[in-house]
């Protein structure tokens, strides 16, 4: 079956047509699926399920670390759940929910594409997610448990004599399976940026979400490879007798660590720059205003993705190898453009008419928490203070700042597009108060992880003295975490309790980008019409036309009202 | 065509510059080696980009000015829905278990592979406007 793709007309050319699709219903249409809306719906379920089970693990963790010496789970699981916790956060639920979820719904409609370039291309994608993650997860049905060498599989402990067993062959496994996926999707997203745009759709006036993800997908081009080739060659020192990370034929171990962060720190970018880009949407569209330096934040976004390639080995200062000067220098740049970020965020919502949604309240909830987690890596950047703090809890802390902020974000992105994919509203009351628990959650569950950083608990240990300070500050940590826990339940109530009740309308926002001009869920092909697209916010404009303030204008539409900043 | 170019080739150039010092500061091999093949990365399709972005009339959606009407006409020829990606899926994953479980998992793995790869080529070729 062959759809022919045609751009459709301007939007006062055409009454809307009954352009029903059909095709197979039910599991079929799950399986054979082309559509990047069926497949991006899939990728959110699948992560969202991978997020509440990384999340299980982790209250495992803290309710483990609430007593000194805790009996909840063994030692040895206790290995294997930290890092089964970081590597299905990080590998299965943060990337494919940014990457694969929400670009894949959204980057498209944004530009007025009808579907994504490589439609075959995207479903292998999530194909190679999903048995990636089955392959990962299934390690926990092995006779030796799942992988347990932390999400970062050092060598020489991920050896096959320190770590022998199926269970870190499965992790392998799952992740040259989702590293496939990720490179495919990140040619996908350029493909479909640098071709399939509306006319009019300049490359500066696509909206900051759509450039995130352009830049991302760049980024996974340039990281996911070489992580894909360190894991043959890991593969290969644990079975076919190579020895390029052991010492004992000639290796290097410490190789392993610069392939590793080479793709690990833009990893961390890859993960955070989408979701920066959902915040800046939602920050303009709920303060009613254009967002604050546009082309500052783009350059600021492709700064931070170039720098992010140069920084890799300030995972490595203690390692005693690496230039700590060059390193340290470019880490220390990175603020420059994330500062840039959030002035222009501030700035987004100065003298504008906020509106306090669910989503508004989540994404202002990302800025003080990313906030805390980026001033704190300012401190790991310098190699002096890292020294005391490398492998303590003030690195978990730091970047569990980052990542539950990431969170923050990725849930304003669901409370903000859902409605467009779904067709339904989420509750706003449910939806403000899982915010509270979230965030307020997040702050309790990651302050006292600092202090007990600075008084020296290394990160990884399923016991500790028995410490009166130690003890109170993981106590309070676990509380934070139970409180995150109810947010996440309370986000499954909310979806429960407003499945189909609260239909959305196709612009329940007021939104400003191309995805609000269609219905909600958008029909098979994304548009039956299009507006003129004359700005960074084609629908706004045609919603507002006596708000319209373009620069590239003809005079007719300057002529029919004034421009109004 | 010309940003996108852009973007590509300053990314070149960033590695260019990011190696240089890098290579001469640390003598680290790997590191260098991998900012080299970044560089490249930049390079060859931002080279390529901007060769035709020199050579092209703009399109429609390099055109500020550009109406709807403009862009009217065939996208292209894509399949509608297909059984072959989820095949190759498959076939990756038993591909892969044969990793850890034992190369017997190879045939029906590579089996799956092949089929979906002469599956889905058969499928563009009946297409045919692609």
């Amino acid at each position: 079956m062959v759809d022919i793709l045609e751009h459709p007309v301007s939007a006062h050319d055409l009454p809307e047509p009954p352009h029903e699709h059909h095709g197979p219903t039910g599991i079929l249409k799950w399986i054979t699926t082309t559509d990047h809306k069926v497949i991006g719906l899939s990728y959110t379920v699948t992560a969202v399920i991978m997020m509440v089970i990384g999340g299980a693990f982790a209250e495992i963790i803290r309710a483990q670390l609430a007593s000194p010496n805790g009996t909840l789970v063994s030692l040895a699981q206790y290995n294997e759940l930290f890092t089964m916790h970081g590597s299905v956060m990080i590998y299965l639920f943060a990337g494919p929910f940014a990457f694969g979820a929400l670009a894949n719904i959204i980057v498209p409609i944004q530009i007025g594409a009808p579907d994504m370039a490589y439609p075959r291309l995207n479903a292998l994608s999530y194909w190679l997610y999903l048995t990636g993650a089955i392959t990962m997860l299934s390690g926990f049905f092995t006779a030796g448990g799942a992988a347990n060498f932390g999400w970062v599989a050092y060598a020489p402990l991920s050896n096959s004599l320190n770590t022998p067993g199926a269970g870190a062959d499965l992790w392998i496994g799952g992740l040259l399976l989702t590293g496939f996926s990720a490179i495919f999707t990140g040619v996908n997203l350029v493909a479909t940026i640098f071709y399939l745009r509306a006319p009019g759709m300049t490359m500066f006036r696509m909206p900051i979400f759509t450039w995130n993800m352009l830049v991302t997908a760049i980024l996974i081009l340039l990281a996911f490879p070489v992580l894909t080739a360190g894991l043959i060659m890991l593969y290969a020192d644990r079975h076919f007798g190579t020895h390029i990370f052991s010492v004992a034929g000639g290796g290097v171990p410490v190789l392993w660590q610069h392939i590793f962060w080479f793709w690990g720190h833009p990893e961390v970018y890859i993960l955070a720059l989408p979701f920066f880009g959902m915040v800046t949407e939602i920050l303009a569209v709920f303060s009613r205003k254009p967002v604050f330096g546009y082309k500052g934040m783009i350059f600021a976004t492709l700064s931070i993705a170039a720098l992010s390639l140069g920084v890799w080995a300030h995972h490595m200062f203690t390692t005693g190898v690496v230039l700590l000067p060059f390193f340290s220098i470019m880490s220390l740049l990175i603020a420059v453009p994330t500062g840039i970020k959030i002035f222009n965020w501030i700035g987004t919502m100065w003298r504008g008419e906020v509106w306090f949604s669910a989503a508004m309240l989540m994404a202002i909830g990302f800025v003080i928490t990313f906030l805390i987690g980026g001033l704190t890596g300012i401190y790991l950047a310098s190699p002096p203070l890292d020294f005391f703090t490398h492998d303590t809890y003030f690195v978990v802390a730091h970047f569990h700042s980052v990542v539950m902020a990431l969170v923050l974000a990725g849930m304003a992105g669901l409370y903000y597009w859902g409605p467009k994919f779904t067709g339904y509203l989420l509750d706003e009351r449910i939806g403000k108060i899982q915010f509270w628990f979230l965030f307020i959650g997040t702050q309790v569950f990651t302050l006292p992880l600092y202090l007990l950083g600075l008084r020296g608990m290394p990160r990884r240990m399923a016991i500790y003295p028995h410490d009166p300070q130690w003890k109170f500050l993981n106590d309070v940590s676990t509380l934070g975490a139970v409180l995150i826990g109810v947010s996440t339940i309370l986000f499954v109530v909310n979806v429960v309790v407003s499945w189909k009740k609260h239909p959305a309308g196709d612009n329940p926002w007021d939104g400003q980008t191309l995805e609000w001009f269609t219905t909600s869920p958008p029909p098979h092909h994304n548009f039956y019409r299009l507006p003129v697209i004359r700005s960074e916010r084609p629908t706004w404009d045609y919603n507002h036309p006596e708000h319209r303030a373009i620069p590239h204008a003809p005079a007719a539409a300057k002529a029919e009202s004034e421009p109004v900043r | 065509m010309k940003v996108e170019a852009k973007i590509l080739l300053s990314l070149g150039l960033f590695f260019g510059l990011m190696v240089a010092v890098y290579w001469n500061w640390g003598h680290e091999n790997a590191g260098s080696v991998m900012m080299f093949a970044g560089m490249l990365l930049g390079f060859l399709p931002g080279a390529y980009y901007y060769w035709w972005s020199r050579r092209m009339k703009p399109r429609p959606e390099d055109d500020p000015n550009a109406t709807q009407a403009q862009g009217a006409g065939v996208v292209g020829a894509f399949p509608g829905t297909s059984i072959w990606p989820f095949t190759l899926g498959m076939g990756s994953f038993f591909t892969v278990l044969a990793l850890v479980f034992g190369i017997w998992l190879l045939v029906p793995g590579l089996a799956l592979v092949i089929w979906a790869l002469f599956g889905g080529v058969a499928e563009s070729r009946r297409g045919g406007k692609v």
